[in-house]
């Protein structure tokens, strides 16, 4: 290519000069986009994981308790569920990760933080999970909506459409585990706020009923590498436990790694 | 043209121009993963995962 633009150079004068120039830019870009689908596609997720894993670690929470039944190697204690009004955290600042997020559908190893704000740059493709601020916190009367990359930037919501029927989401903060269930799922277009009403479905302006449920709702971009539609799943309070007192048995059936029992191995050795 | 003329800039033998051709390169992509991209990358709107009242 140089070297036909410099031949030309020679034998057009002017004329080639240009198409040579016009034509390094135009390889010139072609490997600019190049890399940003690289970049996009791979290192997003290098960086967030890496952010993500440390963000977990930073959070230094206390452990669920383990016990040592009869010769057996020490496990987690199963939490007992607790199905009266669960305690309700304090609201945290923007920004701040204040809750945990499991799914066992989406792998044993499966943990992200979750982080006050819905703001692309700051939260979500860094911190992971973020809380819609106008909705409320896990365990209250309404709808803890969060929202979370279905691809690149750690992808923490990569798994949306596995989710089935029934599945348990946990949300841990820093004293309480909130257990949600699964119960639907809906396409929708980006404006559709309603989604994320204290009663999902319940459009804007319309009086907001008394309110006597506890919903979950997850966004997450639809089609996967598209922004032109959300893939919504909305859930329900199942029960709630201190973590003091345990971990829930659907993450222990699950096999689910917890975060402050890896660091307490880790401690152990 | 331009990359002729970058290659003519550089100094010294061959193997040394290329060496210094690979660290610019280098260079310029660590410049567009820090920086450029993410500019780059709120105009490229592939994965919004919000709703919001004004979405773009």
């Amino acid at each position: 290519m140089r070297h036909a633009s410099r031949a030309s150079a020679r034998r057009g004068g002017a004329f080639g000069a240009v198409v040579g120039v016009v034509g390094e830019l135009l390889i010139t870009a072609g490997v600019f986009l190049g890399l940003f689908v690289v970049w996009q596609l791979w290192w997003t997720d290098v960086q967030a994981e890496r952010i993500h894993t440390q963000v977990l670690a930073d959070l230094d929470w206390t452990e669920p308790p383990l016990e040592v039944p009869d010769n057996e190697l020490e496990g987690p204690v199963v939490a007992p569920e607790y199905r009266d009004d669960p305690p309700i955290m304090d609201t945290p600042d923007y920004a701040e990760v204040f809750a945990q997020f499991y799914v066992p559908r989406w792998g044993a190893d499966y943990v992200e933080p979750v982080a006050e704000g819905i703001d692309k740059a700051e939260i979500l493709d860094r911190l992971g999970i973020g809380h819609y601020p106008d909705t409320v916190l896990p365990g209250d009367l309404g709808n803890f909506s969060v929202a979370g990359h279905r691809t690149t930037y750690g992808r923490p919501f990569h798994g949306v459409a596995d989710l089935q029927e029934g599945d348990p989401i946990v949300v841990r903060t820093e004293d309480t585990w909130y257990v949600y269930r699964v119960t639907e799922h809906e396409i929708v277009w980006p404006q559709q706020v309603e989604v994320v009403s204290p009663v999902p479905g319940l459009m804007p302006g319309e009086p907001v009923p008394e309110l006597t449920e506890r919903f979950i709702t997850l966004t997450a971009c639809h089609p996967m590498y598209s922004a032109a539609q959300r893939y919504i799943v909305h859930g329900e309070f199942d029960y709630w436990a201190p973590v003091d007192e345990g971990t829930p048995a659907e993450l222990i059936d699950a096999g689910v790694e917890i975060q402050a029992l890896a660091d307490h191995d880790a401690g152990v050795r | 043209m331009m990359y002729g003329l970058l290659w003519h800039a550089l100094p010294g033998p061959v193997w040394l121009r290329v060496l210094l051709v690979l660290i610019l390169f280098v260079a310029a992509v660590w410049v567009c993963f820090e920086w450029v991209f993410p500019w780059f990358s709120e105009y490229v709107p592939i994965n919004d995962n919000t709703v919001e009242a004004h979405a773009p």
